[in-house]
């Protein structure tokens, strides 16, 4: 909402700066987003004399002028045709910032010759569109004088933002009022004294609905007036629009958008010859098209309510009028239409036809209904002012929707909700001001909402009235009780692992990444897919339409953007969630990591390999210790989802029901389809997977070590290459579980030197004995029940 | 006698010209060994009369023990030489680059979400969370939201495809839809704080369809707006690591909250960095208010007992004014570089105690 200050000063006297009333404006809830102020900006544009203008001698077009700025006498190469000797314009010297071309002048040679400073246009000021030619000033206009000052333009413009419940200060005369009534200036009142009609209305106007609540239109008031003269409107009025960026059109329109911005009031005002017959208000038929002023058809359902005569819907009530019934140079009779129209209906209307407009803006947040016949005296007294005529009786069908109602206000309730005392009379007085007339009965205020405040309701809505009129400012902060003096954890236990695993995995040299919930379909596709239902309706753009099932995708994709980047060592990771459903149950919690090249680069020592499937498993391992998962006793099996290579991949898992990850190399067709370069591995943990301690011990169990040396044997068994290792190891240790503390693979070998199909498996384990020392024959007999152990269990043999 | 003095010079002078260890032993084994010259020099002690040997004997056995000593010496000198010799040989190119060690990094969207709640668990706040897909009661009616509010409308919300019911899951827009859940799943008293994901269907230069939101929420039947801006006023401070932070409440508009507010804090645009804390300029940092009585009836809860306040604050935009990040929609890109530079090391664990940040 833009408005000027010397408008204001028409509804508000007061004397306070601009930087007052801009502070002022903002602590009562109407904020200042902008001031423009061209005095200050324009300061440097000076009325000046050309002396002497004469043709460039390289330039049929341009001409070199002779300029006295009042303080030197400079030269200036012009293009502008009116450019000439003896005239006064508009000059800004070298170093002045010209808005409208965005140039900052210095001196400069055009086409050889030099030129100081410029001589400019209203659009090169930036105060117009006008530029056919260069400013003309009058004879008598002072040299070196502000021309800023001298245009009437030292008037700053202040842009407020209007939130959704003030509607009332959608008009410069409602911000007003909300500034009067923080005792900022005194509000001067409206002349609404109704102007007597000289004849009855030739056009008669009615509501025509049937069985629909609420009505579209609930009151129309409407008013011929013959014989207007329409042109366009004077200079002040022009002025005014200009400053808050609108057009002026003719007398007649620029009055409608006066009453607008002026009371926050839209009105239409209809060439009354180009109606047939009455006009009603009513639905649109289905399929009825309107040509709107915006020059645009528009094919409107029953949803839409028309002001229209017998024939024609003439324009949309309450969001856009039409063009064939609007008014012109050659209008004589007018038809003023004032009416109210259903937030609702208009929000829903103008959305659907993507109209937006200054009626629309109004109308949806709510019009004061109180305000019909005023708002007409006050457009017949702008129309028989500007453009003469003779106004009928005003016609009003329909009476508007029941706006009175009360509110009380316990007095308590302003201390108990703002925590702040707030004086009684400062309540009735503000209550008062703002024009809820405001009854002390006891405890309470006794409140009548005013007609232009449809948003309040309530009680809270007073306290909130009274509070930012007296100020927001006054309330003083204070601590909240502390409950306990040394605070508690504020995470619960699975909140806790969400924060340790994102350390954990950072720790492993991995980077976390934030990346979108939702991604490609065709990529979810990939990772298992997603039901329908987790599919956007109205994704921000076709390739983010799907909720995602997995962060591999994601991750993945990171990775070949950052590839593109000629980054190919990948080590990234998420904590966050996958969905799989549109309930809250469908939402999961997983830590998902890819790493991808080499695990260092090239160095002088060495050390870099590839990353391989067990860097995964290896994350995943470190992760479930560092969330007190039970790494140790956790299984791992194959059968990783299909996104994984069918023989480089695991999972873990607490029985069959209960996969706590899965793992591996990605399996290759899927880096494929999402164009990005392999190999690369990846881990998806499932926290919530993982069981939570059942109850909170901090003591540890007692370490137990011995005092007797361990004992390590080295054995090799030839084994199928089936034989996944852990079976071997399970084997060792289940040969003696007391004794046997470790079991460490540290060769594995295939190839030439053993049987085909066969592969060579060496590993150590530790004896550990607890209460002496143990005997070669001791040792012998433990490694031989290790041998025959692993041999049963794998049909294998130990190597000679 | 002069045999004596001879031998010990001979010896000492082949000693001094020793220069390897393999020489030194055998001529310790040709002067002390078993038949050494210093050795049968000793052995002919048995012939001599008592009164010979006893002027003899001490200055055999001095010899013995010069020799024996500056055998010793040589060793030592020898042994350092060759250690020093060795050392040399063994230097290596202390310039030559380490072996490459990474550490990774945590994404200053989880860095600042734990300083936040660091702060706020000081204030005796818990960490509620809630679902990213909601329904429409939880997002929008239950706070107050009418269904013909603009942010209903689909240029806001993302929504799921509609149900047969007519209903339709949404993504939420705010994550004050945990406000609803956790005063209809548990009594007041509350206090808790949420981060969390949403949703709205906007991309620019400053807006990204994903972000990140906390929530705070306090519900019992005394706290009134003077604590929403102590709560506020003490979270800036720690937050921004600031003795003082001005800041300003301007009277705002949300359906959930009644009285509502803005705030404010002051700072100063230099260039492209913003400066918190002081300065002309104001930058609007969250918006709060006393909990509607409509919301609290909603969620069950008489408004006439219990009441409180709530506030929602852009976590990506204080983290990139806390920490000078320009760019909203880099934090979503995953870029290795940007993460290098903008992340945090793990060990940097924001605590009260030890600081929130370096």
């Amino acid at each position: 909402m833009k408005f000027t200050v010397s408008w204001l000063k028409e509804h508000l006297e007061f004397d306070a700066s601009l930087d007052e009333l801009s502070d002022k404006l903002t602590s009562i809830g109407l904020e200042v987003e902008d001031i423009l102020d061209h005095s200050k900006k324009l300061d440097a544009f000076r009325v000046a004399h050309v002396i002497e203008a004469v043709p460039h001698p390289d330039a049929d077009r341009l001409r070199v002028c002779k300029v006295d700025t009042g303080k030197e006498v400079v030269q200036v190469v012009c293009g502008a045709p009116n450019a000439r000797t003896g005239m006064k314009g508009v000059f800004a010297p070298s170093g002045a910032y010209v808005p409208g071309t965005d140039l900052l002048l210095k001196p400069t040679k055009i086409r050889g010759v030099e030129s100081n400073g410029m001589l400019v246009s209203e659009r090169e000021m930036g105060i117009s569109d006008e530029h056919d030619g260069i400013i003309e000033m009058p004879e008598d206009a002072e040299i070196g004088a502000s021309f800023v000052h001298l245009a009437g333009l030292d008037d700053p413009m202040i842009e407020i933002a209007i939130t959704p419940n003030h509607q009332d200060a959608l008009g410069v005369y409602g911000i007003a009022r909300d500034l009067a009534a923080s005792g900022f200036g005194k509000l001067k009142p409206l002349n609404t004294t109704a102007i007597a009609g000289a004849f009855e209305s030739p056009i008669s106007v009615r509501l025509n609905f049937t069985d629909v609540d609420p009505m579209p239109c609930s009151k129309f008031a409407g008013r011929y007036i013959r014989g207007v003269k329409n042109g366009p409107s004077p200079k002040w009025l022009q002025k005014k629009l200009l400053a808050i960026g609108l057009r002026p059109i003719s007398a007649l329109v620029d009055i409608t958008n006066l009453v607008t911005f002026d009371l926050a009031r839209p009105l239409h005002v209809f060439d009354a010859d180009k109606i047939n017959g009455d006009i009603q208000a009513r639905l649109a038929k289905d399929g009825e098209t309107l040509l709107a002023l915006d020059g645009e058809e528009y094919k409107l359902d029953s949803d839409a309510c028309v002001i229209a005569d017998d024939t024609h819907a003439l324009g949309l009530g309450g969001i856009m009028g039409g063009e064939l019934s609007g008014c012109s140079e050659d209008t004589v009779n007018v038809f003023i239409e004032t009416a109210l129209f259903d937030p609702v209906r208009i929000a829903t209307t103008g959305r659907k036809l993507g109209i937006e407009s200054d009626a629309r803006y109004r109308f949806e947040r709510g019009v004061d209904p109180a305000f019909v016949e005023p708002a007409v005296e006050i457009a017949t007294r702008l129309i028989l002012d500007l453009c003469g005529g003779e106004p009928s009786e005003v016609v009003i069908a329909g009476e508007g929707p029941n706006w009175y109602k009360t509110v009380e206000l316990r007095k308590s309730r302003v201390k108990e909700l703002g925590g702040i005392d707030v004086p009684v009379q400062e309540m009735v007085t503000i209550l008062d001001r703002l024009g809820f007339a405001p009854q002390e009965a006891g405890e309470v205020l006794r409140t009548t909402v005013p007609s232009w405040r449809m948003d309040v309701a309530g009680e809270a809505d007073l306290v909130e009235e009274v509070l930012r009129i007296y100020g927001y400012d006054n309330i003083e902060p204070v601590p909240l009780p502390i409950e306990n003096v040394v605070a508690k954890p504020a995470v619960n236990a699975k909140q806790r692992r969400v924060r340790i695993a994102k350390r954990a995995l950072a720790v492993r040299s991995m980077m976390e990444a934030v990346t979108w919930s939702f991604l490609p379909r065709a990529h979810a596709d990939l990772f298992g897919g997603v039901p329908d239902d987790i599919v956007l309706v109205n994704p921000i753009s076709a390739d983010l339409d799907a909720m995602r099932p997995s962060l591999l995708p994601n991750l993945i994709a990171a990775a070949g953007r950052n590839h593109a980047r000629g980054f190919t060592d990948i080590s990234l990771f998420e904590v966050g969630s996958e969905y799989h459903s549109d309930q809250p149950e469908g939402q999961v919690m997983v830590a998902g990591g890819i790493r991808g090249g080499q695990t260092s680069s090239r160095h002088w020592a060495g050390g870099g390999r590839k990353f391989d499937a067990y860097d995964a498993k290896a994350d995943v391992l470190v992760l479930l210790e560092a969330v007190g998962g039970p790494a140790s006793s956790v299984q791992v099996v194959t059968g990783a989802p299909e996104w994984y290579h069918p023989g480089r991949s695991g999972v873990m898992q607490l029985g069959p029901k209960n996969r706590l990850a899965a793992f591996g190399e990605i399996h290759p067709r899927v880096l494929e389809a999402m164009k990005v370069k392999g190999p690369i591995v990846g881990f998806e943990i499932y926290l919530d997977n993982i069981p939570l301690p059942k109850t909170k011990e901090t003591a540890r169990p007692p370490l137990v070590v011995s005092d007797y040396q361990f004992v390590e044997r080295d054995f090799a068994f030839e084994v199928d290459v089936e034989i996944p290792a852990e079976t071997i190891i399970r084997a060792a240790r289940g040969s003696d579980k007391k004794l046997i503390t470790d079991v460490s693979v540290f060769d594995i070998y295939q190839g030439e030197k053993i049987t085909a199909g066969k592969k060579s498996v060496a590993f150590s384990v530790r004896l550990q004995p607890t209460d002496r020392t143990l005997t070669e024959e001791e040792i012998d007999a433990v490694a031989a029940k290790v041998i025959g152990n692993i041999e049963k269990a794998t049909g294998g043999s130990l190597r000679q | 006698m002069q045999d004596i003095e001879k031998l010990e010079q001979d010896l000492l002078a082949q000693i001094g010209e020793v220069s390897d260890l393999d020489a030194l032993e055998s001529l310790r084994i040709s002067a002390l060994g078993k038949k050494g010259s210093v050795s049968l020099m000793m052995r002919g002690l048995g012939q001599m009369d008592p009164a010979e040997r006893q002027t003899v004997a001490p200055k055999l056995n001095k010899l013995k023990n010069t020799v024996g000593e500056a055998i010793e010496r040589a060793k030592a000198a020898l042994h350092a030489a060759a250690l020093d010799a060795k050392l040399a040989e063994e230097r290596i190119d202390i310039t030559l680059p380490v072996r490459h060690e990474t550490t990774g990094r945590i994404h200053p969207i989880s860095q600042v979400m734990d300083e936040i709640t660091e702060i706020f668990a000081g204030m005796g706040f818990d960490v509620a969370e809630g679902p990213d897909i909601e329904n429409d009661f939880n997002n929008f009616t239950a706070l107050n939201i009418p269904p013909e509010h603009p942010a209903r409308q689909m240029h806001d919300t993302f929504y799921l495809p509609e149900k047969e019911d007519g209903s339709r899951q949404l993504l939420r827009t705010h994550t004050s839809t945990v406000q609803i859940r956790t005063m209809q799943s548990k009594k007041p008293p509350h206090r808790i704080v949420v981060p969390g994901r949403t949703f709205r269907s906007d991309s620019d230069q400053t807006h990204t369809p994903m972000f990140h939101q906390i929530e705070g929420l306090v519900i019992d039947k005394t706290s009134h707006m003077g604590h929403l801006k102590g709560v506020l006023a003490e979270f800036c401070k720690a937050f921004f690591e600031l003795d003082e932070v001005t800041m300003r409440f301007r009277p705002s508009y949300f359906p959930f909250t009644e009285p509502s507010a803005e705030m404010d804090i002051r700072c100063t645009f230099a260039g492209d960095h913003v400066k918190v804390g002081e300065g002309d300029d104001w930058l609007e940092i969250l918006g709060c208010g006393m909990v509607n009585p409509r919301v609290l009836e909603h969620c069950g809860l008489d408004p006439t007992e219990y009441q409180g306040f709530a506030w929602g604050m852009g976590i990506d935009r204080i983290a990139m004014l806390k920490y000078g990040i320009p760019d909203l929609r880099a934090f979503f890109d995953s870029d290795l570089r940007w993460l290098k530079h903008y992340g945090f090391v793990p060990l940097d664990v924001p605590t009260l105690g030890g600081g929130l940040s370096r």
